[in-house]
């Protein structure tokens, strides 16, 4: 009898094992669903007439979306050139400061701000940029996304240079350095994999952030160079035209969403590619 | 006073570590420019150690400054609808009754349906990257592969819920007699559960991982099989833990707003069942915000806004509280 | 370092393909001219009713003179908002604006009729092949949520001889604020006592039944969709899908086909001097009751922010050319063009444009 009680026992513990990895599995099967079925959708429509053309207006075919990717890499390409520097060297504070009074604050405000809804971000975005401007413009959309790549790159700035030995800070001080050379010359390159793997984490995060272009850039269906004017931008375009009742809209709408999946899953896998390397080294 | 050798620190690459200083001889320099030299990297490093904190405060001044216009936009909104804005059943923007409890309603409905239907499948991922595969090819594909779900753009889920999701949803609909629309808190709870598995998912695995061997060895020296080690000991060292990363998948799911915007349905009444169209804070803000054609309205939209924000806010900062709580111990 | 020659090169790959696309569109597919000022180019939101017929307009205007249009269609209620906020050059309404957006404003704006369309009442059955017949009555009553099947015997009434199925009908309306809204429910407002006492008319209302999509867009997508749905667009959009829309009976009893003959009988009325009229249940025999015209609005006085007088003549130029030659694209796309009286009153509220206080046109 204590056999059969036991054979029950080891009976469940198999079973619970088996539906461990069922469903473990299972999660998994929706994401290669919908990256086979945007795959699809997507990539029979993308040729070099789709990326260079502009789009043409409703029952004209044949548009194109390089309005959208240029606008996406403009836009994405000044929010980190604003986000970067302020990330890294707030990242680089934390990590040198871990008691003082600021830090904790600090800290607590960039875990406040990775917490906040996109759309909450755009708003904030429109009252601060778009209004005292007068006019919807690339720039206010680049901020927006700027504040939510921040907390992204101070985090895994903060973590990657926490991770570093104290005897490389010691070693750099005992040798005279001064303060801001021991971080710049010594710190910051021994992590720079760690930090190159956030920004490009928070660059792919914004790449598909549409809510807070949704009242900043505003949209053009032209193609613009211009900051200070709207701009579109690749998620845009996705919500607009996939709302739209336009079969030839539906077609850009794929084509874009194959793309910006591409994209973004690109950068993501590059990402871990390089942090593992990283790990390995150190 | 003078000295004949003065050193001039250089450095060399070094393949594993960086940058390291090495001493090189470089000849005389005269005393004053050495203390020149020393007062300018001494005022270089105030400069830096100042930019340091500059940067810091910035980020709590830009918090603040989100906070306060969010609040100044509102006020109009709070002076006009009260307090009973929060529970008001109506959202009229003709007669200028404006009543957000129908949109609160629906993003607890489609967050919490999202969080109870992601719920097993994240536990699952958990148990089965931290405890019955840690290592190996298959546990990094499948971290990984969970991970990119995370990844994925908000709008293409909404695309791809719109174009694939909702048919599926409306023929399920029309067989189990429900008005078959398709569009609705079932369906935006469906996306949203796919799209906040990774959280909980990777903060459990890190919690399971963490628990040490030694109790587990005592457990299983005492002849408890493998499921029972997870239940007795592992689930109760890791409650916490878990719990915390609950609360930051709800944290997200709260906040999401393209993929529901383009599922729910869109309507300002209070829905009826599960199936039925409604709204939430976010997709009432995306849809309406550009086109609130007078002030009242702007700031009845904005006050939404601050009601998310202060949502959102207070349940991912609980959950983070409670994962350095966990951490520290 | 390894990382960064493979970061270095992925940086050149991305700056290279950038460029390359740059050039590859200016060497091919457009065909507009090169602007350089900044002058050159409008931006407007507003009616997404317009937007078919807009981005037809603004590409051929683009062809004549290479001025680029840039219309976001974010609905009419967007377009007065952004107008107020000064962010855009002109704002497109399906609705004139009423006294609480006019007092909104900093100084006065006019509306400039456009043209004008039919709002239709679209719906999918897919087993139905005869056009259905909808009264007011049976309308309003549908969209108050107090008729719910197709086989209901109200609307077994007006459509004998029609095998209607027994589904649910599941209403669409507008999620934005909508002139089309605007039109829609001014009808239901003049046609049903019960509507105008529960709902009223305006740009956005508090509607008892429904699912709700974002723009013409959004509400014929979502009545696509939906086997048993019914919604409300523009004529354009729904011949645009091939969706069936039914003939409405109007107030001399007869059940008119709407389209741009029957939106043209119904706007052939005296149009005042402001352009402020609705032509919702029209008096005309002939006439499709459910017509409305559409206005662009701009203020009269042009001088704010730091416009050039050469902006706001390349603007009022614009719409001018708009109400007249512009005209010739609307009946392709389905629109109705502005009958002569229209054009006239159009004309007489440019010249009022003033720039410092001069006229603009002379």
């Amino acid at each position: 009898m204590a056999s059969n009680h036991v054979k029950y026992r080891i009976g469940k513990s198999t079973f619970f094992k088996g539906l461990t990895i069922l469903l473990a599995c299972a999660c998994v099967v929706p994401l290669i669903f919908i990256l086979i079925y945007i795959l699809q959708a997507g990539i029979t429509k993308i040729n070099w007439h789709f990326l260079t053309n502009l789009p043409k207006p409703v029952g004209e075919t044949g548009g194109g979306i390089a309005n959208a990717l240029l606008g996406s890499m403009i836009i994405i390409l000044v929010a980190s050139v604003i986000a970067i520097p302020f990330g890294i060297l707030c990242g680089i504070y934390l990590s040198e400061n871990k008691k003082s009074k600021l830090a904790y604050w600090s800290r607590l405000c960039v875990d406040i701000l990775q917490g906040v809804p996109s759309i909450v971000i755009g708003i904030v975005a429109y009252f601060w940029l778009v209004k005292p401007m007068g006019g919807f413009s690339a720039l206010s959309g680049s901020v927006a996304l700027a504040i939510m790549m921040l907390p992204i790159i101070i985090r895994s700035t903060e973590e990657t240079l926490k991770l570093l030995p104290d005897s490389l800070r010691e070693a750099g001080f005992a040798l005279g350095l001064p303060f801001h050379r021991v971080v710049l010359k010594v710190i910051v390159p021994c992590g720079i994999s760690g930090i190159l793997s956030g920004v490009m984490l928070s660059v792919a995060r914004i790449a598909g952030e549409t809510a807070p272009l949704l009242f900043t850039a505003f949209g053009n269906p032209y193609l613009s160079f211009n900051l200070l004017k709207p701009m579109q931008s690749l998620p845009l375009l996705i919500f607009n035209y996939a709302t739209s009742p336009y079969n030839d809209w539906h077609d850009l709408a794929w084509g874009a969403s194959c793309i910006l999946l591409i994209w973004v899953l690109a950068l993501n896998i590059f990402t871990k590619l390089m942090t593992r390397k990283w790990k390995v080294q150190l | 006073m003078e000295s004949s050798v003065d050193t001039k620190l250089a450095t060399r690459p070094n393949d594993n570590l960086g940058r390291v200083a090495s001493l090189k001889p470089q000849g005389t320099v005269s005393t004053t420019k050495r203390i020149k030299r020393s007062f300018r990297q001494i005022r270089a490093e105030k400069v830096f150690r100042r930019t340091l904190i500059i940067v810091a405060l910035a980020m709590v001044v830009l918090v603040l400054g989100i906070m306060v216009t969010l609040v100044i936009e509102s006020t109009l909104s709070i002076k006009s609808s009260g307090i009973g804005y929060l529970w008001g059943k109506t959202w009229d923007p003709v007669r200028d009754i404006f009543g957000a409890y129908p949109f609160i309603l629906g993003t607890l409905l489609t967050s919490f349906l999202a969080l109870f239907i992601s719920i097993p499948f994240s536990f699952a991922v958990a148990v089965f990257l931290g405890e019955y595969f840690p290592t190996g090819w298959f546990s990094n594909l499948l971290k990984n592969t969970v991970e990119l779900i995370a990844a994925v753009p908000s709008v293409i889920y909404g695309f791809w819920a719109l174009a694939v999701l909702v048919p599926i949803v409306r023929s399920f609909e029309s067989k189990i007699g429900v008005e078959p629309v398709g569009l609705g808190i079932f369906s935006s709870a469906l996306i949203l559960a796919v799209m906040i598995i990774p959280y909980a998912a990777s903060l459990g695995r890190s919690m399971i991982h963490m628990v040490p061997s030694n109790l587990k060895e005592a457990a299983y020296s005492l002849g408890a099989t493998r499921w029972e080690v997870i239940r007795a000991v592992i689930f109760p060292y890791t409650k916490s833990g878990l719990f915390a990363g609950i609360l930051l998948s709800l944290g997200r799911a709260l906040g999401e707003t393209m993929a529901v915007t383009m599922v729910i349905g869109n309507t300002s009444l209070i829905p009826k069942s599960i199936f039925a169209p409604g709204n939430t804070m976010a997709s009432v803000i995306a849809n309406e915000f550009t086109e609130a054609d007078h002030p009242v309205y702007l700031s009845a939209l904005i006050e939404l806004g601050l009601v998310l924000f202060l949502v959102t806010v207070v349940i991912n900062m609980i959950g983070k509280r409670m994962v350095s709580r966990f951490t520290n111990e | 370092m390894k990382t960064l020659k493979s970061l270095a090169i992925v940086g050149l790959t991305l700056a290279i393909s950038a460029s390359m696309m740059t050039t590859g569109c200016n060497g091919s597919g457009s065909t507009s001219k090169a602007d350089s000022t900044a002058d050159n180019a409008m931006i407007g939101a507003g009616s997404t009713f317009d937007n078919p017929l807009f981005s037809k307009m603004f590409s051929e205007y683009n062809k004549l003179n290479g001025m680029k249009v840039n219309y976001q269609s974010i609905g009419s209620g967007g377009g007065i908002q952004q107008l107020t906020s000064k962010t855009v050059d002109f704002g497109a309404s399906d609705a004139p604006l009423n006294g609480k957006q006019d007092s909104a404003l900093s100084s006065p704006a006019i509306h400039i009729p456009v043209t004008a369309g039919a709002v239709v009442v679209t719906y999918n059955l897919p087993d139905v092949k005869d056009t259905l017949m909808m009264t007011p009555e049976v309308l309003s009553k549908i969209y108050l949520g107090e008729i719910k099947k197709w086989n209901d015997p109200q609307i077994q009434a007006i459509n004998k001889g029609v095998k209607l199925p027994a589904t649910d009908i599941v209403v669409s309306h507008r999620s934005d604020g909508s002139g089309t809204t605007n039109i829609f429910t001014t009808y239901l407002t003049k046609v049903s006592k019960d509507w105008e006492a529960k709902v009223g008319r305006g740009s956005s209302v508090n509607w008892p039944v429904g699912l709700g999509g974002k723009g013409n867009e959004g509400v014929a997508g979502s009545v696509k969709q939906t086997p048993g749905g019914i919604g409300y667009v523009e004529l354009a959009y729904a011949i645009q899908n091939n969706m069936a829309f039914a003939k409405m009976q109007n107030k001399a009893g007869k059940f008119i086909t709407p389209s741009i003959a029957s939106v043209t009988a119904a706007a052939n009325i005296d149009i005042p001097a402001d352009a402020k009229v609705s032509l919702t249940n029209t008096d005309a025999a002939e006439g499709y009751p459910i017509s409305g015209l559409s206005w662009i609005l701009i203020y009269k006085e042009q001088k704010y922010n730091d416009r050039t007088a050469d902006k706001v003549t390349k603007l009022v130029r614009l719409i001018q050319w708009m109400v007249h030659d512009g005209q010739q694209y609307s009946a392709a796309l389905n629109y109705a063009p502005l009958s002569e009286k229209a054009v006239s009153v159009a004309d007489a509220q440019l010249k009022t444009i003033t720039y410092d206080g001069k006229p603009v046109l002379q």
